[in-house]
């Protein structure tokens, strides 16, 4: 049956109801990109999302539509997500040990008890 | 918009949910969850975890699609300038918030041209308000303040749940929808206080809008065995009654002090007890539009359609023969 509707222009696209037109192909939606913005000049670039896109290009101008429609944008990167190397998080005892090592944190070395036990020692 | 739960419970399903998942792995999900940890997509999770998170927020997705069509009809004729470029933002949004939301569940596995076949084919479902025609510029404002309410409580609970990618995509979602309750507040508020045409026209609106709004939260819950598995996996995060009991909480009071009224007498607040009471809407109806028979399924999903059908030509100009596929990262 052709759809009757209240907005005249799909009355007037004399849509079928039954039909079986529109059926997407796989893939037809393109590669997928990862979205990297940058808000502001001297801040990092940070990972907001992804799309699916036909090559970069289109990529920007679809990232731009997509993740920049509010506040402040400088800068955008797309990058093929196929191209994205990560770590697994099965791995993730591969940082473990990064907490322990106190001796690159600046708190480990406290250099004030060591001079005061000298003074102390000088002028008992 | 958009996110409603309308999650099979069948109890009687519950032992084999679980009876044939690797006992260790799911106890060490299970503990990640309850400390609250996010699942991301390459993380072993159970069957049930992943089919119930792609049907969520497929529909979900669904929703913010199909919900832009009643709007989008309202584009060119909304009162003023300044009212058409808010309604092509929101209705913007409001694809957007589609595009986020599929590019989540693609995480889990399922394609996007799957989940658009199945729109359009009638096996998805999205959210049933928008089986409903909106004859009149009030219906949009009651849409746009209403409806988009109904989705804020929805998608603020939701955006608390265990999945890393869907929470993602409903923060950046929940964060715009602002946007859509003030402009749809102030939509309705200059109807409300305007000429008695105006007054007319947005109470007639409401009274339309209000058993489609109360079914948006969906049917009573029955407490099950599976609804508790769903909660413990943090998929469902509070019961369609209390999403429900919210809503009415924040809204209803807003609602009579612009002095509308609800075609509901038993709307009221309970002082004591704190919970709101009204009389349930008519669930047979609810279950009739949800099954194909509502007032417009057939012209939203032939809509689709043919966005798809006149879309072809371009995509196939654009496309990149070599392309491979690989899933959205996270
Ligand atoms: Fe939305
Ligand atoms: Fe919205």
């Amino acid at each position: 049956m052709i759809i009757q509707s209240l907005d005249p222009r799909i009355s007037r696209a004399r849509l079928d109801d039954q039909s079986c037109d529109g059926q997407l192909s796989e893939h037809e939606h393109f590669e997928t990109f990862e979205v990297f913005q940058q808000v502001k000049r001297g801040t990092h670039h940070q990972h907001v999302g992804s799309l699916h896109a036909p090559n970069p290009e289109m990529a920007i101008l679809f990232a731009k539509e997509q993740y920049c429609r509010r506040g402040k944008s400088v800068n955008l990167w797309v990058v093929k997500t196929s191209d994205v190397f990560v770590t697994d998080y099965e791995d993730a005892d591969i940082f473990e040990t990064t907490e322990d090592k106190k001796y690159r944190d600046p708190e480990a070395y406290k250099v004030m008890d060591r001079i005061n036990a000298y003074k102390a020692r000088l002028n008992p | 918009m958009y996110g409603n739960a309308y999650i099979e419970t069948d109890g009687s399903k519950v032992h084999s949910i679980i009876a044939d998942e690797d006992p260790i792995k799911l106890a060490l999900f299970e503990a990640r969850i309850a400390a609250g940890d996010k699942i991301e997509p390459k993380d072993w999770m159970p069957k049930e975890y992943r089919k119930q998170l792609i049907r969520m927020i497929e529909q979900h997705g669904h929703s913010e699609i199909i919900g832009s069509l009643p709007e989008g009809t309202w584009i060119t004729r909304a009162p003023g300038f300044r009212r058409k470029l808010a309604l092509m933002a929101k209705v913007q949004d409001e694809v957007g918030h589609a595009q986020l939301l599929y590019s989540a569940a693609e995480t889990l596995g399922k394609s996007r041209e799957d989940m658009t076949n199945d729109l359009i084919n009638g096996k998805s479902k999205y959210s049933n308000v928008f089986n409903y025609p909106a004859p009149t510029w009030a219906d949009s404002a009651i849409i746009a303040w209403l409806i988009d309410a109904g989705a804020i409580v929805n998608q603020l609970a939701n955006s608390k749940g265990s999945y890393g990618p869907y929470c993602r995509a409903l923060e950046r979602i929940c964060a715009e929808e602002s946007f859509h309750l003030k402009y749809g507040h102030d939509n309705v508020v200059f109807l409300a206080t305007g000429t008695p045409i105006q007054r007319q026209m947005v109470q007639n609106a409401l009274h339309r809008w209000w058993e489609p709004i109360m079914h948006f939260f969906g049917p009573p819950d029955k407490s099950s065995q599976h609804s508790e598995i769903l909660m413990r996996w943090k998929l469902k995060m509070g019961s369609n009654d209390s999403m429900r009991q919210t809503f009415l909480a924040m809204y209803v009071p807003k609602i009579w002090d612009l002095g509308l009224t609800l075609p509901d007498p038993n709307l009221r607040k309970n002082e004591e007890s704190g919970f709101w009471e009204y009389t349930e809407p008519n669930w047979e109806v609810f279950k009739q539009v949800i099954n194909g028979n509502g007032p417009c399924n057939k012209e939203r999903l032939a809509v689709r359609r043919m966005a798809e059908e006149k879309g072809r030509w371009v995509r196939k100009a654009l496309m990149n023969q070599g392309a491979m596929y690989v899933s959205p990262l996270s």
